[in-house]
């Protein structure tokens, strides 16, 4: 019996190019950069760091992908990279946008997804696995869609039948 | 060979600048329901798909930017070009009416952008490609909710049904011309950095009519349409829109956030 990797390709390639980095230094030092609006949850786990390099004169390049095309909180996490890099000493740092291949929550680490539930944020069914979405309050999968679109660009908002409670879910892209 | 490469990027930026305008004006749009949207999730809901539509615009912008022969950046190019040189398809700068006027309209646009997107993402051309492949998985989420609400309105009181089906009426004629080629499309269609239009036409008409047709809405008739967006040729609604949206770029030249 062959085993069937459940890492979507192009996340593994993106684990890929971490675990081949000659500087982890630097993406250990990155996850220190959280997304704004989902404190918990750094740019690795959350799928959007694609790579990152130095060159000789030590100006450091970081690729991210965005999540939507229109996500505020961008801005803001090239911002908070360049400051992350020149609080470690690199001074000289490049952030690009890159569009291709397009982000999907399929990205996000099983860590990522760990901490979002904690936090209270239902984390994004994988596209492959079509769970169904679970209350992170209670487990239960008795709940209901209120919108499609909650608080920011990546949550939709549900409630729980059982515990009553809503709750935002990330939305599975 | 120089020339041809020269006169292919020509037809690249005027077609990248349309899809950048059909973007921005449609997202302005969708701005002005912020704050007073009928209920506060429809509130976000609406103001989120602004904010894609806006960031799809932004996308399209850096690229037409980067061709712009007199070099524009993507301020000037969206906020400091007036009325004709605006060239997005009519449909999009459409007054947002009532509520009904606005889904409609969001459900004939989703309908049209999965299948228009879903093929552009093959685009030859590959900041195109990127741009589209990004901008179809949300035109995928977007449908799921305009779909929703065809059917609870067209299905839901003798008021609501009335309403969707006069705003239907009202935005047929402009559908055509999301079907039309502009002759830089028409010019790249060779290369296949562009797409026939035309030839979505049947997979749109399916989706749209399997919808009215579950929402008990009759699909109106087209006994007229109208067409000249990508010549410039606007509404007279579209200058309205411009003043408001560009209304600090004018007043205060350069200002940045």
């Amino acid at each position: 019996m062959t085993a069937i990797a459940a890492t979507h390709p192009e996340q593994l390639q993106r684990q890929q190019t971490r675990d081949r980095s000659n500087r982890p230094d630097l993406w250990t030092l990155l996850d220190q950069v959280k997304d704004p609006e989902i404190p918990v949850l750094s740019i690795w786990d959350l799928g959007i760091l694609q790579d990152v390099a130095v060159n000789e004169k030590n100006h450091v390049v970081v690729n991210i992908t965005p999540t939507y095309s229109g996500c505020p909180a961008m801005k803001q996490i090239e911002q908070d990279i360049k400051e992350c890099l020149s609080s470690a000493g690199y001074l000289q740092a490049t952030v690009n946008s890159q569009l291709s291949p397009a982000w999907s929550t399929d990205w996000m680490t099983a860590h990522g997804r760990q901490q979002l539930k904690e936090y209270g944020i239902a984390p994004p069914e994988e596209i492959s696995a079509r769970r169904a979405v679970e209350c992170p309050q209670c487990q239960s999968s008795n709940v209901r869609v209120l919108s499609e679109f909650g608080s920011t660009a990546c949550k939709a908002l549900y409630k729980c039948e059982d515990c009553t409670e809503p709750f935002d879910y990330f939305k599975c892209i | 060979m120089g020339d041809v490469i020269s006169n292919n990027q020509t037809a690249i930026q005027t077609f990248v600048l349309a899809e950048a305008d059909d973007a921005l004006i449609y997202g302005q749009r969708l701005t002005e329901w912020s704050y007073s949207a009928p209920y506060l999730e429809e509130d976000l809901a609406l103001s989120n798909v602004a904010l894609d539509y806006l960031g799809r615009a932004n996308n399209y912008y850096e690229y037409a930017s980067e061709l712009d022969p007199a070099g524009r950046t993507v301020d000037q190019l969206a906020m400091l070009r007036d009325s004709r040189e605006f060239t997005n398809l009519l449909i999009h700068e459409l007054p947002i009416g009532d509520f009904a006027f606005t889904m409609a309209r969001q459900f004939i646009l989703d309908s049209f952008y999965i299948e228009y997107l879903d093929v552009m993402q093959h685009s030859t051309d590959q900041q195109i490609a990127a741009i589209s492949a990004k901008s179809v998985k949300e035109a995928q989420y977007h449908v799921r909710r305009s779909r929703e609400w065809i059917l609870r309105l067209g299905d839901g009181t003798e008021e609501s049904h009335v309403r969707l089906q006069n705003a239907l009426n009202e935005l047929w004629g402009y559908t055509p011309e999301l079907f039309l080629q502009s002759s830089a499309e028409t010019e790249l269609l060779a290369s296949k950095v562009s797409v026939d239009r035309s030839q979505l036409k049947p997979a749109w008409d399916k989706r749209v009519d399997a919808v009215l047709e579950e929402a008990s809405l009759s699909r109106p008739e087209v006994s007229w349409q109208v067409s000249g967006g990508r010549d410039g040729i606007h509404t007279e609604t579209h200058g309205f829109l411009l003043a408001e949206m560009q209304h600090l770029q004018r007043a205060y030249p350069g200002l940045k956030w």
